[in-house]
C-alpha cells in the first residue's frame, strides 16, 4: 500500500464502529478523501455484537448493511483494517500519522470459502461473543464482517495447523509470511471514534462477577439472548447450562460511583429494558425481570419505550442500589442483599441469573491518543486543542447507537471545515 | 441544656438540613446522598437499628428533627467503614453517624441509657482528665454502670483476661492509685477547653 494517497486534504477516521464509518462516509459523501483505519479484522465495532437495538427492537444487521452498501458504493474511502495508530505528529492541517498494519495471514484472494476454517483445529476464544465461546483459528469475524475475509490467528502460524490453513486454501490466499508494516501518511484533520468499552465487573468486587458463574455482564447476556450467540439464543446459566427464568438486573453496576466511573453511562436504563423483553421473548409469561436502580433514566422519547415495561406484568422493578451478592451453594443461584428505598425494606432476594448492566468507559486498547487531545474528568474525548481533531461517537461521550451516528455526522462536519479552511489557505 | 436546644430550634425553624449542615461533623455532605441504599444493605448492623444511614440522611431533609436527634441509630455505628468505602458519592457516612450522635448529646435529645453512648462519654471522660484513656479505670467504671452487684459480677467474667492483660504487661493494678497520665494535665485542659470553646462557638452551642 503506497501512502502517497494521503495529502494534507485527507481525513483519517480512526475506528471502524458505527460512529466511525459514519463519519467516513458522511465526510467522503461530501467528496472529501478519507481513510477509515480499525484495529480488528472487521468493520461493525460493537453495535455488531448488539441482538436487537432500542427502542424499535431491530437488528444491527439492518443498520450495519445500509452503511456496508454506502462504503462500497462510495471510492473516497479507504478501509483499513488491523490497523492501530502508533503516532500523530504536526498540526491542525498538516498532520504526519503513523499507522502499524498487523498481519492478516490472509490475501485479498479470500473468497470467504471457510476451507481454512474446516482444515484447522486449534481453537481460540471467540471475542463477537466476549469470549463466552471459542471458535477455530482461521476464522471469519462475523457474519456481517467487512472486508468479507478470513483471518488467520497468530498463534497457528509457524505450526502444522497454519500449514493446513494454506493447503486448504484454492485461492492461494493464505499468506504465513506477512509481517507486521508501519507506513507513514498525511492528514488535514482526524477523527478520533475509538469507541467504548464496558466497565471491568471484576473491580466492583461486592457484586463477585470474578467469583460466582451466574452472575454476567449486560454484553454477555446480550450474546446469549442473539441466535448467532453461544447458546443459540437459549437463555442459560452459565453454571449448569439450565434455562434463566428469573433474572435480576442491577443498574449503575460501575456508573454513577466515585469508586467505579463517575459518569452516567446513560444507555445502560433502555439497555437494561431492552433485555427484558428478550427475557420475555426467550421464556414467556414463565420469565420474571426484575430490575434494582437507582434512577430510571431514559431519555425524551424513550420514555414511551419505558412506559410500556412498566405495563409488563412480568418486569417488577426495585428501588435500590444492591450491596452485595452472596451465593446459594446448593443451586449456585446468587442472592441479592440490599435496602430498598420505597419504604426501607431490607431484602435478600434469590434469582437463577444476574445481569450487571455495566457502564461504558473510553477504550484505550491500542489508543495511542496524541498530546493535543482534551479528555473529560471520565477521559472522554472533548476535542483538540489546535482544533483539528474530533472525537466522535461513544469516545466523545457514553452515547447509544442512534446519538454515535448524530455525533459522528458532526464530527464529520467540523472535519470537513479543516479540509476546507487547509485547502483555501493554499490556494491563496 | 435545654436552652441549647431551644435556640437550635429557634435559629433554625423548620430546616433541619440547614441546621445539621452548621452544626453536625460534616453535615454538609447529607445533601449530596442520591438515596441508592448501599449503605444501609453494607451496614453489619444493619437488621439491628431502626433507621438506616440512607434513611436518616432522607429523614433529616425531610425536617424530621426529632425523630433522628432521639434516634438510637447512629449510636449503633461499629466504625467499620463499610458504607463510607462503599458510598458512590464518597459521603463520610461513618463521620457523619458519629457527628450526629454527638451533636444529639450536646443538645441534651439524645437517648438515656444508650450502651455505647454510654460507654463512649466513660471512654471521652477519662481521655480529657488525664490526657490519654486509664484502662483499668475505663473499664472498672463500665463494669459498675449498672451497680455494685453486677459490677462484681462484670469483673469476675472478664477475670481470665484482666489477669492475661497484667502478665502480658498491658494493665496495671497501680493505676487505680497512680493514674496513667500524660505529663502536663493541666496543658491539655486548656487545650482542650480553648478547643471546645472554638468549636461551640462555630456550631452556635457556647
Amino acid at each position: 500500500m503506497t501512502a502517497s494517497i494521503a495529502t494534507n486534504q485527507t481525513i483519517l477516521v480512526v475506528g471502524g464502529g458505527i460512529a466511525g464509518m459514519t463519519a467516513a462516509l458522511e465526510a467522503a459523501e461530501c467528496g472529501k478523501q478519507v481513510i477509515l483505519v480499525e484495529k480488528s479484522p472487521t468493520l461493525g465495532g460493537r453495535t455488531s455484537m448488539l441482538y436487537r437495538y432500542f427502542p424499535k427492537m431491530c437488528f444491527p444487521t439492518c443498520g450495519l448493511e445500509i452503511n456496508l452498501r454506502r462504503l462500497r458504493g462510495n471510492p473516497n474511502v479507504r478501509v483499513m483494517s488491523m490497523t492501530e495508530v502508533a503516532a500523530v505528529t504536526g498540526s491542525r492541517g498538516d498532520y504526519n500519522v503513523t499507522l502499524k498494519v498487523q498481519p492478516r495471514f490472509i490475501n485479498e484472494n479470500c473468497t470467504a470459502c471457510g476451507d481454512c476454517g474446516k482444515a484447522v483445529s486449534a481453537e481460540v476464544p471467540n471475542v463477537a461473543n466476549y469470549g463466552l465461546d471459542k471458535i477455530k483459528a482461521a476464522y471469519l469475524p462475523h457474519g456481517m464482517a467487512y472486508p468479507q475475509r478470513y483471518v488467520i490467528d497468530p498463534s497457528i502460524v509457524g505450526t502444522p495447523d497454519g500449514e493446513a490453513a494454506k493447503a486448504a486454501c484454492k485461492f492461494d490466499a493464505v499468506d504465513l509470511g506477512m509481517q507486521e508494516e508501519t507506513i507513514e501518511i498525511k492528514a488535514g484533520s482526524v477523527v478520533w471514534a475509538t469507541g467504548w468499552r464496558p466497565y471491568d465487573a471484576n473491580k466492583i468486587q461486592p457484586y463477585g462477577y470474578d467469583r460466582y458463574a451466574n452472575v454476567i455482564t449486560s454484553l454477555e447476556f446480550e450474546r446469549l439472548c442473539d441466535p448467532q450467540g453461544p447458546t443459540g439464543g437459549k437463555v442459560l446459566r452459565p453454571s449448569d447450562g439450565k434455562e434463566a427464568k428469573n433474572i435480576a438486573f442491577i443498574q449503575c453496576a460501575g456508573s454513577r460511583d466515585e469508586n467505579h466511573l463517575r459518569h452516567c453511562s446513560r444507555i445502560c436504563c433502555m439497555a437494561t429494558l431492552k433485555q427484558t423483553q428478550y427475557v420475555r421473548e426467550a421464556a414467556g409469561e414463565d420469565a420474571k425481570s426484575t430490575v434494582y436502580y437507582i434512577d430510571i433514566r431514559v431519555i425524551d422519547r424513550l420514555e414511551d419505550f419505558y412506559q410500556n415495561v412498566q405495563k409488563d406484568p412480568n418486569v417488577s422493578f426495585v428501588k435500590s442500589k444492591v450491596a452485595r451478592i452472596a451465593l446459594n451453594e446448593e443451586n449456585n443461584s446468587p442472592i441479592l442483599h440490599g435496602v430498598d428505598t420505597e419504604g426501607y425494606h431490607r431484602y435478600a432476594t434469590e434469582h437463577d441469573l444476574v445481569v450487571l448492566a455495566v457502564g461504558m468507559e473510553p477504550e484505550v486498547v491500542g489508543v495511542q491518543l496524541p498530546e493535543d487531545i482534551v479528555l473529560d474528568s471520565s477521559n472522554f474525548i472533548e476535542g483538540s486543542k489546535s482544533g483539528g481533531m474530533f472525537g466522535a461517537g461513544s469516545a466523545a461521550s457514553p452515547l447509544d447507537v442512534n446519538r454515535a451516528v448524530q455525533s459522528a455526522t458532526a464530527a464529520a462536519m467540523r472535519s470537513v471545515q479543516v479540509i476546507h479552511k487547509t485547502a483555501s489557505t493554499e490556494a491563496a | 441544656m435545654t436552652t441549647a436546644n431551644e435556640t437550635a430550634v429557634a435559629k433554625y425553624r423548620n430546616n433541619f438540613l440547614k441546621e445539621v449542615e452548621a452544626t453536625v461533623e460534616e453535615g454538609h455532605w447529607v445533601k449530596m446522598c442520591m438515596q441508592c441504599g448501599v449503605c444501609a444493605g453494607s451496614c453489619p448492623f444493619g437488621p439491628h437499628w431502626e433507621h438506616s444511614p440512607q434513611k436518616i440522611f432522607m429523614m433529616i431533609r425531610a425536617g424530621k428533627r426529632d425523630e433522628v436527634l432521639k434516634s438510637d441509630s447512629m449510636w449503633m455505628c461499629t466504625s467499620c467503614y463499610n458504607c463510607m468505602v462503599r458510598c458512590p458519592r464518597e459521603l463520610p457516612i461513618t463521620h457523619i453517624m458519629h457527628g450526629l450522635a454527638n451533636y444529639a448529646y450536646r443538645l441534651g435529645l439524645s437517648p438515656k441509657g444508650q450502651p455505647n453512648q454510654a460507654i463512649a462519654k466513660l471512654f471521652w471522660d477519662s481521655a480529657l482528665k488525664y490526657g490519654r484513656v486509664n484502662e483499668l479505670k475505663f473499664s472498672l467504671a463500665m463494669y459498675f454502670r449498672d451497680g455494685f452487684v453486677q459490677g462484681v459480677k462484670n469483673a469476675l467474667a472478664m477475670q481470665s483476661v484482666g489477669l492475661g492483660l497484667m502478665k502480658a504487661g498491658r494493665l496495671n493494678p497501680m493505676e487505680i492509685i497512680s493514674g496513667h497520665t500524660c505529663k502536663d494535665t493541666s496543658g491539655i485542659h486548656k487545650m482542650i477547653a480553648k478547643a471546645r470553646e472554638i468549636e461551640d462557638r462555630r456550631r452556635g452551642l457556647a
